[in-house]
């Protein structure tokens, strides 16, 4: 388990914890997170599970691979630190991540 | 109004395997999706990525099951009616009538939701006073170039789309290509093309940087761009192409009065009926306990539910179960001698 941080738009902070191996995109969706809406199911095929990754931890998670970053161009309102959540897989390194949800995923 | 046994909507994986099911079983169908070709996400999504878990297909695309799966059923010559959303389900007695958004009818006693995640719609633009220009100066696509003609265009995008329409539209606009990034996803022919434009002087491309704000009044006038820098530039703009892929939206299914789960829709997994007698979900779109979305079990829920389909509309026949390997009759159905 791993304690991973969800904060909404508007500032509203869940912490919730997800079992190691799932993907932060699951333990939003698992647990009812709002703001993720992951229509492709983690194909990494439709960039609606954007979020954007606290600085502190960009350099702690495994390069975004060329695919995931063709995708967040087609992501709301992309940032330096968008990563899509489902290619962000949970471990002991990564407990305490923080990520925010965009406005909106489409 | 065109009469049917079953109506399908989606002609994804799932929605073209329901034609074979009820085909064989002498079943007619139509079928209604959005997007202007079958595939569903296998082909918007993801037509060259490889597929491995296709029972007896080691490996395969988007594209090559879709293509397969439209070669299987070809015997059935089923009607398909592309760019058409279906905006209204009403009940008639025993049967559902379907309107879509281009005004066409259909009824049948069976209609099964092959709808993936919903319909593919463009990702449009985020920026203020969007809506207002959408459709008159700016566009997710281009239909007919010659309306494009003689502008001054600002394409927003980094793929192909993007930069496909930059090099048509340069032959005869003025073309500003907006990206996110440096880097732009296509093939290297076409990315040399347009280095070679703009080192000619005859397109200008600007990154990093994305849209800001549109001025304008009844028409636009220019837009600003914003670099990763935060320096701001206004560029002379009549029109905008914004090339952002698509979205699935799942629209008007959520107001059928279907029991719903989230974006999904509640089935029991005996037939796949839903709380409506006669309407059937399958596929990504359904839900039931241990749900997997998955395209082999798409192709499980469309052979049980059309057992039903044909209950409904055969009520004076008697269903025999059969094989295709040893049945006289699907074989007939099926073209074989």
């Amino acid at each position: 388990m791993s304690k991973i941080t969800y904060i909404d738009n508007q500032g509203n902070s869940k912490t919730i914890d997800v079992e190691n191996g799932l993907t932060v995109m699951e333990g939003a969706i698992q647990n009812d997170i709002p703001g993720i809406d992951a229509d492709c199911g983690g194909s990494m095929a439709c960039a609606t599970c954007h979020v954007y990754v606290e600085e502190k931890w960009l350099s702690k998670l495994p390069k975004a691979e060329e695919a995931e970053v063709d995708m967040i161009d087609m992501a709301f309102e992309p940032k330096k630190n968008s990563r899509l959540s489902c290619q962000l897989i949970i471990s002991d390194e990564l407990d305490g991540l923080t990520v925010t949800t965009p406005e909106k995923q489409s | 109004m065109i009469k049917t046994d079953v109506i399908i909507i989606g002609a994804g994986p799932v929605g073209l395997f329901a034609v074979h099911q009820l085909g064989i079983k002498g079943l007619k169908a139509i079928v209604i999706d959005n997007l202007d070709k079958a595939g569903g996400q296998c082909i918007e999504l993801y037509p060259d990525k490889p597929i491995y878990d296709i029972p007896a297909v080691p490996e395969c695309t988007g594209e090559e099951l879709t293509k397969n799966l439209v070669e299987q059923i070809k015997p059935f010559n089923t009607e398909f009616f592309y760019n058409e959303r279906v905006d209204e389900v009403k009940q008639d007695k025993d049967n559902w009538i379907v309107k879509t958004n281009n005004n066409n009818e259909f009824t049948a006693p069976n209609i099964i939701i092959a709808g993936g995640v919903g319909s593919f719609e463009p990702r449009k633009l985020s920026t203020k006073d969007t809506e207002k220009y959408e459709g008159k100066s700016i566009f997710y696509a281009v239909k007919n170039k010659d309306e494009f003609k003689n502008k001054n265009i600002s394409i927003f995008g980094g793929g192909d789309s993007a930069l496909d329409w930059t090099l048509e539209l340069s032959k005869f606009s003025k073309i500003t290509l907006i990206h996110r990034r440096n880097e732009f996803r296509g093939a290297s022919h076409t990315l040399s093309e347009i280095k070679k434009l703009e080192n000619e002087g005859k397109i200008s491309i600007k990154t990093p940087c994305q849209l800001e704000s549109i001025e304008g009044d009844k028409s636009i006038e220019s837009i600003i761009i914003k670099f990763d820098d935060g320096k701001t530039e206004k560029i002379k703009t009549d029109t905008i192409l914004s090339f952002f892929g698509l979205v699935m939206k799942l629209g008007p299914i959520a107001e059928w009065g279907l029991n719903m789960n989230k974006k999904t829709i509640e089935v029991n997994s005996e037939n796949f009926e839903t709380n409506k007698k006669g309407i059937f979900a399958a596929g990504d779109i359904c839900s039931y306990p241990g749900k997997l979305k998955l395209i082999l079990s798409g192709f499980h829920e469309v052979a049980l539910a059309s057992v039903e389909c044909f209950k409904r509309a055969r009520p004076n026949e008697k269903y025999r179960f059969e094989f295709t390997t040893s049945s006289k009759s699907i074989q007939d159905r099926l073209g074989k001698k």
